[in-house]
């Protein structure tokens, strides 16, 4: 009994965190380009799928792919943004969420085209195989590393923003990136980096995600509709929110699977409409 | 200050149209500003004022003419370019950033020359600022952050300072601080446009006043004719 209840919750708490770590990149990008970021999934699958090429293909392990693969896709939003997103500026932010939304059934497409529907397993490292007897139930050395990791860097994260002077720069842009910028900071710069992080941050998800669920092209897809929901629930564009309520849903989700599993993959939803008729700004988010 | 030629204008506007999407808010604006010196810009609400400030500073949709600084032509240039030539903003709300402390909004702004106060300097200028440095910019009283507003650009070393409607809404012991303040930037040297509706504060500041309507400058007066010009002034600004 309370081993099955741990386990969900554990695996909850293994989602939530994945959860976390890719609401907090659209919630930076929503709050300081106001582009609501659809192709975070796809993102999310190409760094998972560049670990898995780097090493079928190449050889390199997963503490190299784990640097290189963001960088790469961080690379890739730091082009995304400048020949696309920019162009969209001052426009209805409608106009960026069916950008993304195209970029991403394009990436999805062509990863679909090439390696097909069936997922490809990636190995946990050498160095966190196996795990911990904790009395009531068994913890994987990796579930753990995963948990603590994305915590490290959500709070990191929201240290960085709330602060120090680059986090300044972040919230006042947040709030008038064009008074920002007729003081002299040279906002359009800060807008691709900005983007270039929170796509890196997705990837960064996404490696971390390889040796736990299967890399397939379609893993973004299937987890970016809760993410959406817990960015939704948390409060679009807040940080902090999107950590609290990243994690909270995986737990609930958990909760729900050990009480009445059928539930569990709607429940975010349920939520989600809940607290948009009480708190239409979301949890965190402030009124506008 | 800059190097520029004495007497030279370190501020030059030509012909200068502007736009907001479809509407057309100035018609041709022609303004020289030489170094040291203050001017206001008068008129009434919608005569064009505020939108002279934000396209000196490329805020505005869409410019046609010229407007150079320190000789060099900002037409095509990016905000942030242009605030790097040494102008400082204060905007009409005043832009004090809610999610920022006040020493954070203080310290926000990047430096564009040397001539920058430093924080000592601008903490024993605006002693309320140091007092309550950790507070939330937003959480200040209107003064105070009407100081702030001013403290943060003399910090970037900017040395033209656009001012528009600082004393807004103010107690007159603060517009008085804030007279007091423009008076010693004046002495420093900075060369300073005020859009300004108090024109009790601005008149014993001013070297001369523009007086705008519909987007264009339809009068300019020098200090020394200010006292023959009184009559049709007021009833320019319609007071």
């Amino acid at each position: 009994m309370i081993q099955a209840l741990s386990g969900q919750l554990l695996l909850g708490l293994i989602n939530g965190s994945f959860y976390a770590l890719l609401s907090l990149g659209l919630a930076i990008i929503f709050g300081l380009l106001d582009v609501v970021n659809f192709a975070h999934g796809a993102q999310y699958m190409l760094g998972a799928f560049l670990a898995w090429m780097g090493l079928t293909y190449l050889g390199i392990g997963y503490w190299w792919a784990l640097f290189l693969s963001p960088l790469l896709v961080g690379v890739l939003g730091l082009v995304i943004e400048r020949v696309f997103l920019r162009r969209l500026q001052g426009l209805d932010n409608l106009y960026g969420l069916l950008l993304t939304f195209g970029l991403a059934l394009v990436i999805e497409g062509l990863f679909h085209h090439a390696f097909g529907n069936s997922g490809s397993p990636y190995p946990v490292p050498e160095l966190l195989r196996g795990g911990f007897d904790l009395g009531f139930m068994y913890l994987p050395k990796y579930r753990a590393w995963v948990v603590v990791v994305s915590l490290v860097v959500s709070i990191g994260s929201w240290f960085v923003i709330e602060k120090t002077r680059v986090g300044a720069y972040l919230r006042a842009g947040t709030e008038n990136p064009k008074l920002l910028q007729a003081f002299g900071v040279n906002v359009p710069v800060m807008f691709m980096l900005t983007y270039g992080f929170g796509v890196a941050l997705a990837a960064f998800a996404g490696v971390m995600a390889a040796p736990i669920y299967q890399v397939t092209p379609m893993m973004g897809s299937s987890v970016i509709m809760v993410v959406f929901a817990v960015v939704v629930i948390g409060g679009m564009g807040s940080i902090l929110g999107s950590v609290v309520t990243g994690i909270g849903v995986g737990l609930i989700e958990g909760l729900t699977k050990f009480v009445w599993p059928e539930a569990a993959s709607v429940v975010v939803f349920v939520l989600m409409a809940v607290v948009l008729l009480v708190r239409p700004a979301g949890l965190f988010g402030r009124q506008k | 200050m800059n190097g520029s030629p004495v007497g030279a204008p370190v501020l030059r506007i030509r012909d200068l149209q502007a736009f907001y999407g479809e509407s057309h808010v100035l018609h041709g604006i022609d303004l020289e500003v030489e170094e040291g010196q203050v001017v206001t810009l008068l008129g009434r609400n919608g005569s064009g004022r505020t939108s002279t400030l934000k396209a000196i500073l490329g805020l505005v949709g869409r410019r046609t003419g010229s407007i150079q600084v320190r000789g060099q032509e900002t037409l095509s240039m990016a905000p942030h370019r242009i605030a790097r030539l040494g102008v400082g903003y204060c905007p009409e709300e005043r832009g004090i950033f809610a999610s920022l402390s006040t020493e954070e909004n203080l310290l926000l702004l990047p430096r564009t020359g040397d001539a920058g106060l430093s924080v000592e300097e601008i903490y024993a200028m605006f002693p309320n600022l140091l007092e309550r440095r950790k507070s939330q910019g937003t959480r200040l009283s209107g003064g105070e952050q009407q100081m702030l507003a001013m403290a943060r650009i003399l910090r970037t070393g900017a040395t033209i300072l656009l001012l528009d409607e600082i004393t807004e809404g103010l107690a007159p012991v603060i517009v008085q601080a804030l007279g007091r303040v423009v008076r010693q930037l004046k002495d420093r040297g900075y060369t300073i446009v005020l859009v300004e509706q108090n024109f009790r504060f601005a008149a014993p500041l001013a070297d001369r006043h523009h007086l705008l309507e519909h987007g264009r400058v339809v009068d300019t007066i020098e200090a020394g004719q200010l006292a023959g010009r009184m009559e049709s002034l007021q009833e320019f600004l319609g007071v």
